[in-house]
């Protein structure tokens, strides 16, 4: 397509897959390459607690600034929790540490045990999962759970401006909840269904 | 990668043995997608189970296919399966993008799936680039179609008769004479390498292709959906009597997914 100044540019397209990718074949020294960012973008998860697998019968995440916000000034303290893991993981946007000590205004993502009843955990989660490494995530934090009659809640925030909806979202009151469940959760959800077309994505999708 | 849908009642996963298996290519215009999702809400085909992959962008949301607040609350996912057991169809929605570096093993493991659950045969609906048709392309029809070598035989004959175009191949360095003719699909996606695998893996695969660009691309989804009904005769194409014209448009329904896929309401005070 032709933009303002009258040269040509590649549109960028819905469908996602890049051409250049597509049609170069990988040499030894791309493999090399490829392996060693995979390398780098490794997801660990690193537990402080002695069990090889944590009892889990209540796991809340919260994913993202504002949800990590809320769980620290309404729910975490030092007395009733206890950290019992940490995730390290680099990506373009942020990177983690293995440290707990953290500032609010860090990436990091650290997981906190309730001391009166060890199977329930949180995970705070306010640096950025990118997507070549959520699935990791994912699976690394809960292959270290057995599961007990798990219930999973997800906390997380997304724009008002991405909200779909038939009216303008200028007129809409925000912030407002909206909730996704599985059929196998049979107790009241605390406000109304996320209505089509609006999706969820990213580590909370996931 | 399937993992099936618990129906309840004990049943068993679904058998797939000489179906067809209907599925789009991600590719420019998310036509291939689109066409699907017309296919899955007409027929009102049940969910059967879905991939578990990694090599998509995660994402969820409520029913696609809602139609009253009671069927709204299911929750659907990126890479899904639906089935149709009386059409011997099974069909899969992709919803998302490939990560980066992982459309060739999701390639690998879903042939392996269409052999291992014995499909009879695939049919990719998908799309390329309509800015890199050549002038003869620009002619005639935007419809094209492939089939690979086993299809050929199974269904050459047939296809001759619907009078479809076949996708034609360009030389591999374009204004080089005497260079080999090789398949080019821009924009569509993992077309090209589906359609080389199962040649060389005795599948037996169509790709039912539109040239098209971005845009407003329901239109592009009724027309690949109408020319795929052509062949495999999904839905009856009435004969509408006010102009005795046979348009099968009409007949199918869209999601209600399709809602605002241009944004939201505009605000009063904008005026």
């Amino acid at each position: 397509m032709a933009t303002f100044f009258g040269e040509v540019v590649v549109a960028p397209s819905r469908a996602g897959l890049d051409e250049e990718e597509e049609a170069r074949e990988e040499t030894p020294e791309d493999r090399e390459i490829r392996r060693e960012i995979e390398k780098k973008r490794e997801v660990e998860v690193l537990w402080s607690c002695a069990e090889e697998l944590l009892v889990c019968s209540r796991f809340v995440v919260a994913i993202g600034r504002n949800a990590a916000a809320f769980l620290s000034s309404f729910i975490l303290d030092s007395v009733c929790w206890e950290v019992v893991g940490v995730v390290k993981l680099w990506n373009e946007w942020c990177r983690t540490s293995s440290t707990t000590n953290v500032l609010p205004t860090d990436s990091f993502c650290l997981f906190y045990r309730l001391i009166s009843d060890p199977t329930v955990l949180l995970c705070q989660c306010s640096c950025y999962v990118a997507e070549d490494q959520q699935f990791q995530w994912l699976e690394k934090v809960f292959g270290s759970m057995q599961k007990k009659g798990l219930q999973v809640t997800i906390l997380s925030t997304c724009p008002v401006a991405d909200y779909k909806t038939q009216e303008s979202t200028l007129t809409l009151v925000s912030p407002f909840l909206k909730a996704l469940k599985t059929k196998e959760f049979q107790e009241q959800v605390c406000c109304p269904l996320l209505e089509q077309p609006n999706i969820v994505r990213d580590l909370p999708a996931a | 990668m399937f993992i099936p849908c618990d129906r309840g009642g004990g049943s068993a996963a679904p058998d797939f043995k000489g179906f067809t298996l209907l599925m789009p290519a991600v590719s420019v215009g998310n036509v291939g997608q689109l066409a699907i999702d017309l296919v899955i809400s007409t027929l009102d085909m049940t969910k059967v189970g879905y991939f578990y992959t990694d090599c998509l962008v995660p994402m969820v949301g409520n029913n696609p296919y809602a139609t009253a607040e009671e069927n709204s609350m299911e929750l659907s996912i990126n890479a899904e399966v639906y089935s149709l057991p009386s059409k011997k169809l099974v069909v899969l929605q992709i919803r998302s993008p490939f990560i980066k570096n992982k459309y060739r093993p999701f390639c690998e493991t879903l042939l392996s799936w269409v052999k291992s659950s014995k499909c009879a045969r695939v049919v990719l609906l998908s799309s390329s680039h309509a800015y890199q048709r050549d002038d003869e392309q620009l002619l005639g029809t935007p419809l094209r179609y492939l089939l690979t070598p086993d299809l050929e035989k199974a269904v050459g004959g047939h296809v001759k008769e619907l009078n479809w175009k076949e996708m034609e191949k360009v030389a591999a360095y374009p204004g080089i004479s005497n260079t080999e003719k090789v398949l080019h699909i821009p924009g569509g996606g993992i077309t090209k390498l589906l359609f080389t695998e199962s040649c060389s893996e005795g599948i037996q695969m169509a790709v039912l292709l539109k040239f098209c660009s971005e845009g407003d691309n329901i239109p592009d989804a009724f027309v690949l959906v109408n020319y795929l009904n052509e062949w495999l005769q999904l839905i009856k194409s009435e004969v509408s009597t006010s102009n005795n014209s046979t348009d099968p448009s009409s007949q199918w329904k869209i999601p209600s997914s399709w809602r605002l896929l241009f944004g939201n309401g505009l605000p009063p005070a904008l005026f």
